[in-house]
């Protein structure tokens, strides 16, 4: 399933978003967003992901 | 010394965690200077994330996520809620920007996003200008808090318009107050401060300074110089000389 991950198109095996944190690599303190909504961690194993979907993997990072 | 949604600060001074030369760096800011709050924000992962994390969190300061770069009320609620989950705080840095070149904040959308964030149950540190019909429509939409411009952010301006700043000291007798971005100097941090202003926030004056770390440290005393000198009532500034020497008693010599 081709998706956009962190703006770049991925193709990947995972069908929710709990799957796609564990095939990328993702782990330790991120929130995930998709199409533009946020997701709570604890709703990422029910979120399916669909073709196309844009999926936002956050960190955090220095900031002013 | 006023209290932020409940929290009392270790001194006024909040710092940035950007544009350090190194987190070495950025580290010794944090410990020479005492900050006790940091700003952070959230992007996209790319492996150093959960190091920066770890190191904020051994600094042990207070922790305020910003939705620096957002230009509309979707994308800034969203990234609050975000920043709520990684950072685990209800407070947030609200961050709307309407202007390119100066960032200056859209306040239209400033408000409506403050709104949603506080009946979401946030506590929202609205980054605005120093408008007074705005700081009040953001405290009709929740805000215990307001942070207005000293000047646009990065610029080390300092206080552009003292006049405004003090109208709203004025206007907002008992809200905290922080001067949030345009400070270059410790001079300007100071003056924030003098002018009864309860925090100054800053990141470029000290992470672009040649010496951050001494810099930190020139800020904080800074503030607390500013802070004790206004505590202490001082005096009117005058257009002639008045002498401080007795003038009684003064022996004649001429």
């Amino acid at each position: 399933m081709k998706i956009v991950l962190n703006g770049e198109p991925r193709e990947v095996h995972a069908t929710t978003l709990s799957d796609l944190l564990a095939e990328c690599g993702f782990s330790g303190r991120v929130a995930t967003a998709v199409n533009e909504d946020f997701v709570p961690s604890s709703l990422r194993v029910g979120r399916a992901l669909n073709e196309g979907d844009r999926v936002e993997i956050l960190s955090p990072m220095q900031g002013g | 010394m006023k209290r932020f949604y409940g929290t009392e600060l270790p001194n006024p001074l909040m710092l940035g965690t950007a544009q350090y030369p190194s987190p070495a760096i950025l580290e010794q800011a944090f410990r020479d200077s005492g900050a006790g709050v940091a700003t952070v924000s959230l992007r996209r992962e790319a492996g150093a994330g959960q190091t920066f994390w770890q190191m904020i969190r051994d600094l042990s300061v207070l922790i305020l996520p910003n939705t620096a770069g957002c230009h509309t009320v979707k994308e800034a609620v969203t990234t609050a809620h975000m920043a709520r989950e990684v950072f685990d705080t209800k407070w947030i840095k609200l961050e709307l920007i309407g202007h390119t070149d100066s960032l200056q904040p859209d306040v239209f959308q400033l408000v409506e996003a403050a709104r949603i964030l506080t009946e979401d149950g946030f506590q929202v540190f609205p980054y605005t200008t120093d408008d007074l019909v705005v700081g009040e429509r953001l405290l009709g939409a929740g805000c215990e808090v307001l942070m207005p411009w000293g000047a646009p952010i990065g610029s080390g301006r300092g206080l552009n318009n003292e006049y405004a700043l003090r109208a709203m000291r004025a206007e907002f007798p008992d809200l905290p107050l922080v001067i949030d971005a345009g400070v270059g100097l410790p001079s300007h941090a100071a003056h924030a401060m003098e002018l009864g202003y309860d925090a100054v926030l800053l990141n470029t004056a000290v992470a672009r300074a040649g010496d951050p770390a001494a810099m930190a440290r020139a800020m904080v005393l800074a503030v607390q110089a500013g802070q004790l000198a206004h505590q202490a009532d001082p005096i009117e500034a005058r257009d002639m000389a008045e002498p401080s020497t007795p003038v009684v008693g003064k022996a004649f010599l001429s």
